[in-house]
């Protein structure tokens, strides 16, 4: 049996509120490809982050080669001959090949850089690697698989690298494309550098790993060797997890309840001839894995994004939304999923944050009532329990789950009738989630429409009365709370053409 | 300790209008002659249309923006003024709508090249502010204009109606009035209502504060940053008029500059380049230190390039404070 060059033992990591990973455990041994799975948010990011020193790790242990390491920054890792290859790529695009792989150490002759020398060594690299690049290429002209071979180039380039990270390396690349990246891995295999290699396409694994380290909730749930299980013991490993919320077991929607919202054949780049249609009182989950198009549908539908094509209606009449302001209008409202970047004006108060999309309300002759505004969000910051000091305090010092409750009540100021929550819960803690869910809840019962989109599947199977499921941006199927699991959603968000 | 973060803040607010009276009392006891009434209408006179002009880029720079352009666009504005006046005969209350309207045009044409076809404000208006001052040379034929003077036959009550007056009140004379800065009180209050009691001056901040979330909150913020860059547009306009009111002869291709003044006073007063955040009242006080500043200086007997020097000075400093200011807002948010 090969040597094992890195084992990780009962690693801890705290986040503010958040107690991310708990005892997980990897190990990787010389020339294996080592697959890590798990749903979003089970910690895999997280523990690769602390393998390659962007977090520190706050408890376990880190050995490689059987010599214990403590490693505290990236160029540490990098040192140690740890790297990672991120999914979004860190090349400079206005550079060759060649500046890239030695940026920061580069050839130097006497006071100058010497780039014939540094073209040399770039190409004799790329060459043992059977990489078909020219080093003086600019990476913008390369596509991104060949920038992407480029990336790994460059990690192998320090002589020490034997641990090499893939996060989700094939999610952009096309099937060929893909099939170029496993033979390459293959070659690294060979050479004896052991590789860990994160995907959520789990028919990959087969091809290309030998063992599977499956994680779950900040736990390591088992360690397999890839050719004594199958697909479907995978997925059960990965959402296995006890439900702390009960799923919901029947939906509170009438069959023949009127449709509030009905979206036809939209379509733009990201989205793929999605349909479905939204019923008065319904809370329709909209589930997937990260990049399957959700927020890209949610956008579109809410005027956000410019769409190739698609109609909306709502209450059974066509309306034509082309901008935020006409979705507003027509009594649609959208939570997004980062609410600093999108939700809030963060640096402004929270009354002036409440009240953004009902200002005209407020305006008496020429001028902003501010009475009016404060007593009207102070209303509403009591009845859905904003925790703020004063409603003239800025947005930006209150909590995560304060910040999300002003988007809110923005919106419930607004008075939508369809609201679009888009991650409602994600960053904030268990008391405000549930806080958050309560009034989800009540609103419905009002007679609201709500359109949620989660990447927790208890979350979706306790609030949904009905789930969609999306992949690559294509709706792929439709569940009824009745029958709806997390096996069953598991199966439809990872079936890709 | 809540408390004590918000007398801080406070302190951090009252800063600039305590520049402003430390460099008067300073200037009072160093400068020779400086505490006059005459030279209170110097520095009241010489912030008149740097003042219009700050007023109108305090919204642009509040939406996170620049207009590079409202120096040229003022000299523009006046030369435009003149020319109708004094090469077309048209009457003075027509040529004054004219010199707003020019201003409101430039404005218009740079919300447009902004939002519309979103340029980076800086390009847009570094294109306006030369595209302005070669207008008003082609209308003029390079040609100076004059507005009439205080004795002039026709529209001789231009000057006493926007810069100085003599007039009596009961029995009392009041001589060299400065009715200017009642002109300057007036736009400074409609401005300060615009910014901080509609429902545009709201939308100002919204989009300075997160244009995208403002965006997403259903307002047409393309709309509204059209609006902005209009009404600065119109306030360099004004200035245009209390520019004329003061120096009567309009030189074509001038103008370059005189925008980083009122930059540099709406700086001073306390808004941020970032956007979102700053007060009409900080570009009031923020002009009269400069204005105070000139003045005091050359009480002193130091010319024009000592000035210079010290307002660059005070622009640093300024910023400097702007900073200390955030990192102070970021620490309480973090406690």
């Amino acid at each position: 049996m090969p040597e094992t060059i890195l084992s990780m033992t009962g690693i801890q990591k705290y986040f503010p509120g958040v107690h991310a990973l708990d005892g997980v455990d990897l190990e990787l041994r010389a020339g294996e490809v080592m697959a890590l799975v798990g749903e979003n948010g089970a910690g895999k990011s997280t523990l690769m982050k602390i393998l390659t020193g962007i977090y520190e790790k706050d408890g376990g242990k880190i050995e490689l080669f059987g010599k214990e390491v403590e490693i505290h920054s990236p160029y540490e890792a990098q040192q140690l001959g740890l790297c990672i290859i991120h999914q979004e790529l860190n090349l400079l695009r206005d550079l060759t090949v060649a500046e890239n792989i030695y940026i920061g150490r580069e050839t130097i002759h006497g006071l100058f850089l010497d780039k014939k020398e540094q073209n040399r060594r770039a190409q004799e690299l790329l060459d043992s690697l059977n990489i078909k690049i020219d080093a003086t290429t600019e990476v913008k002209r390369l596509t991104v698989a060949k920038q992407q071979m480029v990336e790994i180039a460059k990690a192998l380039s320090f002589p020490s690298t034997r641990v090499m990270v893939m996060d989700e390396p094939s999610s952009p690349l096309t099937d060929t494309e893909i099939q170029e990246l496993f033979t390459f891995i293959r070659e690294l295999k060979a050479k004896g550098v052991g590789v860990i290699y994160i995907s959520h396409r789990l028919d990959e694994l087969e091809q290309i790993s030998d063992r599977i380290t499956v994680m779950r909730d900040g736990h390591t749930v088992g360690m397999v060797e890839t050719k004594d299980i199958t697909l479907d013991q995978i997925i059960k490993m990965m959402v296995g997890r006890v439900i702390y919320e009960e799923p919901k077991s029947k939906s509170n929607v009438p069959d023949d309840a009127e449709i509030v919202l009905e979206v036809r054949h939209l379509i733009s780049d990201d989205v793929k001839d999605v349909s479905f249609v939204l019923r008065k009182g319904e809370i329709l989950g909209f589930a997937g894995l990260m990049g399957a198009g959700r927020t890209e549908t949610a956008r579109l539908l809410f005027g956000a994004d410019k769409r190739t094509s698609g109609e909306v209606l709502v209450n059974g009449k066509p309306v034509s939304i082309s901008s935020p302001e006409d979705a507003v209008k027509a009594g649609i409202g959208y939570l997004s999923e980062d609410r600093k970047q999108f939700g809030l004006c963060l640096g402004l108060s929270v009354c002036d944050n409440t009240v953004l999309p009902t200002l005209s309300d407020f305006v008496k002759g020429a001028f902003v009532d501010d009475r009016a505004i404060a007593k009207a969000t102070s209303e509403y910051v009591d009845k859905i329990g904003v925790k703020t000091p004063h409603v003239t305090t800025a947005a930006k010092s209150l909590s995560g789950g304060n910040q999300q409750k002003i988007v809110i009540a923005k919106w419930l100021l607004r008075n939508c009738d369809i609201l679009i929550f888009d991650e409602p819960t994600r960053g904030i803690d268990v008391g405000a989630k549930n806080e958050i869910y309560k009034l989800m809840n009540q609103l419905v019962s009002q007679g609201k429409s709500i359109i949620m989109i989660s990447s927790e599947m208890p979350e979706l199977l306790r609030m949904s009365d009905r789930i969609v499921v999306m992949c690559e941006g294509r709706l792929v199927g439709e569940l009824g709370i009745e029958d709806a699991n997390q096996e069953k959603i598991m199966s439809y968000a990872t079936m890709r053409e | 300790m809540d408390s004590q973060v918000k007398k801080k803040l406070n302190m951090q607010k009252l800063l600039a209008p305590l520049a402003l009276i430390i460099l008067y009392v300073f200037f009072s006891i160093f400068g020779n002659n400086f505490f006059s009434v005459d030279t209170l209408k110097n520095i009241l006179e010489s912030s008149y249309y740097i003042g219009f002009m700050a007023f109108g880029v305090t919204f642009v720079i509040i939406t996170g923006g620049i207009d590079l352009s409202i120096g040229t666009v003022m000299m523009c504005s006046a030369l435009i003024g003149a020319y109708v006046f004094k090469q077309l005969n048209w009457p003075l209350t027509i040529a004054l709508f004219v010199t707003v309207g020019v201003g409101a045009m430039f404005g218009l044409v740079n919300g447009l090249l902004i939002a519309k076809l979103e340029l980076p404000p800086f390009i847009a208006t570094l294109g306006t502010m030369m595209m302005s001052q070669g207008f008003g040379s082609i209308i003029t034929k390079v040609q100076s204009q004059t507005w009439p003077t205080a004795t002039a036959e026709i529209g001789s009550w231009f000057k006493k109606v926007f810069i100085r007056n003599t007039f009596y009140i009961g029995q009392t004379k009041f001589s060299g009035f400065p009715v200017g800065a009642f002109w300057l009180l007036a736009f400074f209050i409609i401005g300060a209502l615009l910014l901080h009691n509609t429902k545009f001056g709201r939308y100002t901040f919204a989009i300075g504060s997160n244009e995208e979330a403002a965006r997403l909150s259903g307002i047409n913020v393309s709309k509204w940053k059209v609006l902005v860059y209009t009404v600065c547009g119109i306030f360099a306009g004004l200035g245009g008029i209390f520019y004329a009111a003061a120096y009567t002869t309009i030189t074509p291709g001038t103008g370059n500059g005189q925008e980083l003044n009122a930059i540099a006073g709406v700086v001073i007063g306390g808004t941020s380049m970032a956007g979102g955040s700053g007060t009409m009242v900080g570009t009031l006080i923020g002009i009269f230190i400069m204005s105070v500043l000139k003045n005091g200086l050359s009480a002193c007997g130091l010319q024009a390039p000592w000035q210079t020097f010290f307002t660059g000075a005070v622009v640093i400093g300024a910023v400097l404070l702007d900073i200390q200011r955030t990192k102070a807002a970021n620490r309480v948010k973090k406690s």
